[in-house]
Order: C-alpha cells, then sequence, then structure tokens
C-alpha cells in the first residue's frame, strides 16, 4: 500500500500520495492547473507556494513543483504577485549609483528584516543582494542573485515594498552589458563574418557530395 | 538518500571511478552507431508512428500521439467566430512568448512594425527558460563556422536543410553579440573570454553558458526588453486556429483565453509561429524534460492551414532525464554534467559508452543496457543507468559543481542527494522535437505570410539536433523571422478574413473516413485524475 498523506488545498482536505511534489498531489485531487505551472523543474517561478503545517506557527513558501507535500499541510498557491517592474532602454542608461535611485527608490527603504531571505524558494541571499545594490555594486548584486527564478515570494513578504527580482535584474543586466568586459574575439569573429571571410570556404563546404561531407565529419579532429 | 537495494550497485561505482578517471571509452564506429540506433533509438520502434490520412504530409510516418491531434476536430468546430468583430488588429502577430517568440517581436518592432506577443501561460514560461547546458556559436579562434556546420550536419545525419544551417552557423556569432549587447551575462573568465566547453558531438568548445541558468538568463531578458519595449503580450491567450484570408495568405488567429474560454480574433498582415515542442505528448509514454504548454499546437494549426512538415518522425530523447527520485522523473539532468567529466555507468560499475556520443546515440545505448543486457538499476518507474557526478570534481577541482551546475546540485538536494558526493540515476526523456514545420531562410512556411521559428520549425537541424543548437536556432530565426515578417508586413493588403479552411481540413478528414473524439489543439495535458 502507498503511504497517504492529509493535505488541505485552499482549506479543503484530500487525500494524496506522500511521495507526490504540492503540484502533482493538486492534480491528483482533481484540479487541471492552468496558472501557477510553468516549467515544472524548478526554473520558472510559476508556482509560488505558501503553506502552514498543521500545529506549527511558521508561514512557509516553496516552489509547488520542487517540494513535496507533508502530512496536514495547508496549501495556497500564489500564482500572481503584482511585482514592480520599472521601464528603462538600456541602451541609455549608465550603471552608477543613480540608476537605482531613480527606477527602484524603495530599496532604501528596506529596514533590514531579513524576510525576504528566509522566504527565498532558491536559498539566496536576497537582502545582502539588495544591499548591494543599494550601494551601486551591480556585479556582486548579480553574482549573488544569478539564479533568482522571480517567483516573488520575496517581494510578498517584504514591508518596505521591494521587487527585489526586478532590482536583481536590472544589476545583472548592467553587469552583463557594462561592468563584465565584452569578449573581443566574438566582436571581431563577426566583422569577419561580416566582411565575408568565411564566404568562400562555406560555400566550398555547401558543394560537397554527402559523402564527401561524410567522410570530412568522421575525419574530423576533436579538440581535446 | 537512495534505498538500500541500490547502494550495492553504488559501491560498484566508487570502486571502479578510480580507473575511469583518465580513461575516455572508445568512441563508436558510423556502422556501430547505426546498428545501435536502429535496435534501440525509440524513432526506429515501428509501433510508435502511423501514417498521415490528410492534409499536406499525407502518407508520412508521424507518432501516433501527433497524428491523434493533427487528424483531430478544431476547437471551433461547431462554433460560429465572426471575424468581421475584431479583438485586436496589429502588424506582426506572434505566437509564443518563449525565445523565439521574444526575439521575433523585439526585431520586429525593431523594423518598423507593430507587434504583438499571444501566449498560452505566462510570457516565459517555456521551454527557452529551462535550457540548462548552454548555446552553441563558432566565435573561437579555433572554431570557424565551417566546423560548426560540419558537426551539425554529421549529428543531423546528413539531413539538415543547408541553407537554413547556413544561417545558424554564420549568423550564430552575432546572435550571442546581440544578446551579450542586451546584457546576458555569460560565464565568462576575468578578462572577458568565454568560458566555452564541449556537447555532444561538437568538434570544438562553442558551448557558451549562464551556469546551468543559460536559457533561464536568455529568456528573462529577453521577457525584460520585450516589456521595456512596451510591445504588448496578452498572457494566458492560446492560439488555436490561424485565420486565413480569400487570398489564401495567413491573416490572424483565433485566440482562446485559458481561464474563461472566450473566443478572440485577432487580424495581422503576418504571423509568426513560435509555439515551441511536443514533449508534453509523451510519445510512446515517455517523461519529459518540456514545459507544460509543449503541446505541439503550432503544428496542429499550422498543417490545418496547410503548412508542411518536415522530419516530424524524429524526436530526441535526452540521454539523461532524472530517473530517481520519482517527483522529479524526467525532469532534465543537462548534458554539462557530461561535458564536465562525468562517465554513465551500468549496474556494475562499468562505463559502457563514450559520455559525449550525439544525444541518439548515447540514449540508445542506455535503452540497450537496461533492456538488452539487463545492467540497468532498478527502479519503480522501470531501470536506469548511473551518471557519475562526483568525477566532475575529481577532474575539475572541488567546488565545481557549485559554481558551473547549481541547478542540478539544488535539485537533487532537495532530496538528500549531494551529487558531489554521489552518483545519480538517469534514464532518456523525450526532450526535443528535432522536426517541425518547415520553412525556407527567411522563416516562410508554403503558406504566404506564414512565418515560423525555433522548435516548431523543422530542418535546420535534420534529423538530430545538437545540444546548444537549439538555443542558438530560437535566437538566430526568431530574429530572422522578426525582420522578415515585419518588412512583408509593409506590403499587406489583408484580404476578406476566412476559416474556410478549417471546414476543407475537416471534410477531407471526412472523406479519408476518420472520425476523432479529440479536439485539438491541446494546449494542456491533462494530468489532473479521474475519479
Ligand atoms: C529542460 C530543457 C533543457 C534544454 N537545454 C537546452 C540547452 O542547453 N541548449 C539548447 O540549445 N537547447 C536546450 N533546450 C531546447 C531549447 O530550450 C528549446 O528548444 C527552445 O528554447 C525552444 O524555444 P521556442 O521559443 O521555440 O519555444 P518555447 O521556448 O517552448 O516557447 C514556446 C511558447 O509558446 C507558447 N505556446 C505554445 N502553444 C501556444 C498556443 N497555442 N498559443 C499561444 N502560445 C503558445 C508556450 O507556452 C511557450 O511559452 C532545452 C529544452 C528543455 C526543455
Ligand atoms: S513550475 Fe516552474 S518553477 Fe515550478
Amino acid at each position: 500500500m502507498e503511504e497517504m498523506v492529509n493535505v488541505y488545498i485552499m482549506g479543503k482536505k484530500y487525500t494524496v500520495p506522500a511521495n507526490l511534489t504540492i503540484m502533482k498531489a493538486m492534480e491528483y485531487a482533481g484540479y487541471q492547473l492552468i496558472r501557477g505551472c510553468g516549467c515544472r523543474s524548478g526554473f520558472c517561478g510559476a508556482c509560488a507556494t505558501i503553506y502552514r503545517v498543521k500545529g506549527d506557527r511558521e508561514l512557509k513558501v516553496c516552489l509547488a513543483c520542487q517540494t513535496k507535500v507533508e502530512n496536514e499541510m495547508y496549501i495556497a498557491m500564489l500564482p500572481f504577485f503584482p511585482l514592480v517592474k520599472q521601464v528603462y532602454d538600456i541602451n541609455k542608461i549608465k550603471p552608477d549609483e543613480q540608476i537605482m535611485m531613480q527606477l527602484y527608490p524603495e530599496i532604501y527603504s528596506c529596514i533590514g528584516c531579513n524576510s525576504c531571505t528566509k522566504s527565498c524558494t532558491q536559498g539566496l541571499n536576497v537582502m545582502r543582494y539588495i544591499a548591494y545594490a543599494q550601494r551601486g555594486e551591480y556585479e556582486k548584486c548579480a553574482e549573488e542573485s544569478f539564479d533568482c527564478v522571480m517567483c516573488g515570494v520575496c517581494s510578498a513578504r517584504c514591508p518596505a515594498g521591494i521587487s527585489h527580482p526586478q532590482v536583481a535584474l536590472l544589476a545583472r543586466r548592467l553587469a552583463g552589458k557594462y561592468l563584465i568586459p565584452q569578449f573581443q574575439q566574438l566582436a571581431k569573429r563577426v566583422k569577419e563574418i561580416k566582411e565575408g571571410k568565411f564566404e568562400e570556404s562555406m560555400k566550398e563546404l555547401m558543394k560537397k557530395s554527402t559523402d564527401e561531407l561524410r567522410e570530412l565529419y568522421n575525419k574530423r579532429e576533436i579538440e581535446i | 538518500m537512495y534505498p538500500v537495494e541500490m547502494l550495492d550497485s553504488m559501491k560498484k561505482v566508487e570502486t571502479t571511478r578510480k580507473e575511469r578517471i583518465g580513461f575516455e571509452p572508445k568512441r563508436m564506429t558510423e556502422e556501430e552507431k547505426k546498428n545501435l540506433l536502429m535496435q534501440y533509438h525509440p524513432d526506429f520502434n515501428d509501433k510508435g508512428f502511423t501514417e498521415l490520412k490528410v492534409g499536406p504530409n499525407k502518407g508520412d510516418k508521424v507518432p501516433i500521439e501527433l497524428a491523434e491531434l493533427l487528424q483531430a476536430n478544431s476547437r471551433i468546430k461547431d462554433v460560429d467566430i465572426d471575424l468581421t468583430k475584431i479583438g485586436y488588429d496589429v502588424d506582426v502577430l506572434i505566437i509564443g512568448g518563449g525565445g523565439a517568440g521574444a526575439s521575433a517581436a523585439i526585431e520586429a518592432q525593431e523594423n518598423g512594425a507593430n507587434v504583438m506577443i499571444v501566449t498560452k501561460l505566462r510570457m516565459g514560461d517555456a521551454n527557452t527558460m529551462m535550457a540548462e547546458g548552454g548555446i552553441q556559436a563558432a566565435d573561437k579562434e579555433n572554431d570557424s563556422p565551417m566546423i560548426h556546420y560540419l558537426d551539425a550536419l554529421g549529428g543531423g545525419h546528413f539531413a539538415n536543410k543547408p541553407e537554413l544551417l547556413y544561417k545558424l552557423v554564420t549568423e550564430g556569432p552575432d546572435a550571442i553579440k546581440w544578446l551579450e549587447d542586451l546584457g546576458v551575462m555569460f560565464d565568462k573568465a576575468p578578462d572577458g573570454t568565454m568560458i566555452t566547453t564541449h556537447g555532444g558531438g561538437t568538434s570544438r568548445k562553442r558551448l557558451h553558458a549562464a551556469r546551468d541558468y543559460t536559457g533561464a538568463e536568455i529568456m528573462r531578458v529577453l521577457r525584460d526588453e520585450v516589456i521595456n519595449r512596451n510591445i504588448p503580450i496578452i498572457d494566458f491567450t492560446a492560439a488555436i486556429e490561424l485565420i486565413l484570408d480569400d487570398g489564401g495568405k495567413a491573416a490572424g488567429a483565433v485566440l482562446m483565453n485559458m481561464e474563461t474560454g472566450e473566443f478572440l480574433v485577432a487580424r495581422a498582415k503576418t504571423v509568426i509561429i513560435a509555439t515551441g515542442g511536443a514533449g508534453r505528448l509523451h510519445y510512446q509514454g515517455f517523461p519529459t524534460s518540456n514545459h507544460y504548454g509543449a503541446t505541439a499546437d503550432g503544428l496542429i494549426f499550422g498543417y490545418r492551414a496547410g503548412a508542411k512538415l518536415i522530419y516530424p518522425d524524429t524526436l530526441q530523447y535526452h540521454p539523461t532525464g532524472a530517473a530517481f527520485p520519482e517527483q522529479i522523473y524526467g525532469a532534465l539532468v543537462t548534458e554539462k554534467v557530461r561535458s564536465l567529466g562525468a562517465m554513465l555507468v551500468n549496474v556494475d560499475g562499468e562505463a559502457f559508452v563514450h559520455p559525449l556520443e550525439t544525444r541518439d546515440v548515447v540514449s540508445a545505448a542506455i535503452i540497450r543496457e537496461c533492456k538488452a543486457r539487463g545492467k540497468g538499476i532498478k527502479t519503480s518507474e522501470g531501470h536506469c543507468v548511473w551518471l557519475d557526478t562526483p568525477m566532475i570534481e575529481i577532474l575539475n577541482g572541488e567546488g565545481t559543481i557549485e559554481k558551473r551546475i547549481p541547478a542540478m546540485l539544488r535539485m537533487f538536494m532537495k532530496y538528500d542527494i549531494d551529487i558531489r558526493k554521489v552518483p545519480i540515476l538517469v534514464y532518456p526523456t523525450l526532450h526535443y522535437q528535432n522536426g517541425g514545420l518547415e520553412i525556407n531562410s527567411d522563416c516562410l512556411t508554403g503558406v504566404d505570410n506564414l512565418y515560423v521559428a525555433g522548435e516548431a520549425s523543422g530542418g535546420v537541424h535534420g534529423r538530430n539536433r545538437l545540444m546548444g543548437n537549439s538555443l542558438l536556432d530560437v535566437i538566430v530565426f526568431g530574429r530572422i523571422a522578426g525582420r522578415n515578417a515585419a518588412e512583408k508586413s509593409k506590403n499587406v493588403k489583408i484580404g476578406k478574413l476566412t476559416l474556410e479552411h478549417v471546414k476543407k481540413f475537416a471534410k477531407e478528414m471526412e472523406q479519408a473516413g476518420i472520425s476523432s473524439d479529440m479536439v485539438s489543439p491541446k494546449l494542456l495535458p491533462s494530468y489532473a485524475r479521474k475519479s
């Protein structure tokens, strides 16, 4: 016999196999999901969920596709959270301190409660990356926030109304575009291609018969 | 952690690990590969396929599950859609909010078009978001478009459409540059040099990555850019049929609100299908690595409108889907794990295949190990093999796993499996649709004003795609489709809108003696348990 547990989906009780994820438990209970389900693999952040296990005072958060059910678990999905997303032109802004001040000034109202970090479904140090953003240390903010799936749980718990995932995304784009050195060889290659450096060789290669191509393929040298 | 039954076998893996370090399993000859594929690759399992009875590919072999949908009833069969009531009116309509759709939208707008994206779930809930391993492009000094071309051609069994592959490899570096300029953070050395690795079937280290969140990093930047440009995104809205005009040209789509079921008409001068793959159709009962909305919708309504399919019978089974614990059954274990040195090992601790053969070969080898040689490890879902992850840090130094594949570490850690210390269990998972709607190098189908880009299209990868060439495909061809659809839209006069082709297709089905109790496109898989 399969081990079963009781869970309460939006307060209603269902008995489900103990080894299911919350997402699969909802489907087992008969839900056809539309919202709250994207990648089913922990990458898209669509399935933010809050839960409390009976008898436990703490309200916990998780990704429903990545978390196993527990007995006496009360589950509510948070399929949409209105994050604040400011609009900007990446080619016009600069990676200086002003830009955060201008677009996301609320980060300076952080009271250091650390609720964001405690709630992060990816286990990131959210408060620390916000601190980096405050100081204009965008590369550090980018590094620290990199694995964010933008589920929005941190923002739902923030008393200062910060949209952490959007702040981090801005920091990463600034870092990626302006602060981390560009790959010189890439620009060079793009230019070579535009100037037609490979045109002749490409044409020659494409003219070959399948047998010749097969021969070339099977004999090609493989970088170690 | 693993149950006791598995621990014995794991011990054997640990015992043989030392000898396996520094030893490279033999690569197979062409003949050996061919025989292996014929015997064990699911594409060669005749039971999984059937012939289409109607439409542009009549007589061609496709997976049974796809045939059922291609030859099912339209969702608007008995509905009267008022085509004079236009809900949205744009130059370029983009169906699908993944990497191809987003790239197309940005470029179409850049080229002066008024564009709109409709997408079934949220923008970015897509296969693109999930790509872990990386994106290819021949930008290193020891590499060239020619070498990239040859790698992709050999991997694709020489069936790639040359004009498409030419575009992929020659516009590849520019695609990476475009992403870098948008602020995508690739893995780089301190001086800016991209850190690149091998993928299965590559002869140069040309796989660029952003940890093992490559697709997520690209997708969230593209989505951000789409929003910054005020491009309208209509989410939780699926396209369910194309609309043509009386000249037979694509002129929009019938949309359905996923939550309310309301139908809406979108009129457009040109249409781009960017609806992605089909993993959620679970061909031959395989688990899948794909996102929730990967149900081949674009193939269905594109086909009904007269667009042709190419290589619909070639699917990619990723060799390393998670096989244990069952909560993550089918979820992807990125190929980068093998790029970084982890070997595939059987129940007795023996390496049985070179870990970087092409995916079809590695998958077939795993299936052979489990089904024919009885050397798999038993789980509740069947058999599987070990992927020896601790080798990675022995070969590349401590900390490599956390730095380079943090998502994998995190995924297994949730089940108390520390991949730095213990190997993991894997089995092939349905991963990618190699074929799709046929396009030319402008991304145009045989239907006027109908473009396709990304996984929904076919031809560029031949009969088997190499890792990292699909992300590149969605960027390169998404951009091409966006540019061309925008350019074309400037000279389009839309005629009278019609859905006659849908009726005509139904009639052909009737004449072919097909009656179906299914409706399509499928939109979402049905996982809700029915009591
Ligand atoms: C787990 C995983 C890992 C991968 N790793 C790699 C990798 O490392 N490197 C690589 O190159 N490739 C990889 N791939 C493949 C690659 O990610 C995809 O092939 C590619 O991103 C597809 O992009 P797309 O834009 O064509 O489709 P998608 O990104 O899937 O986007 C399609 C969008 O269309 C929407 N849609 C579908 N039907 C409709 C409809 N009827 N109406 C409206 N919208 C609709 C979908 O919901 C989705 O948002 C991976 C794929 C997966 C699943
Ligand atoms: S569904 Fe994407 S993170 Fe859970």
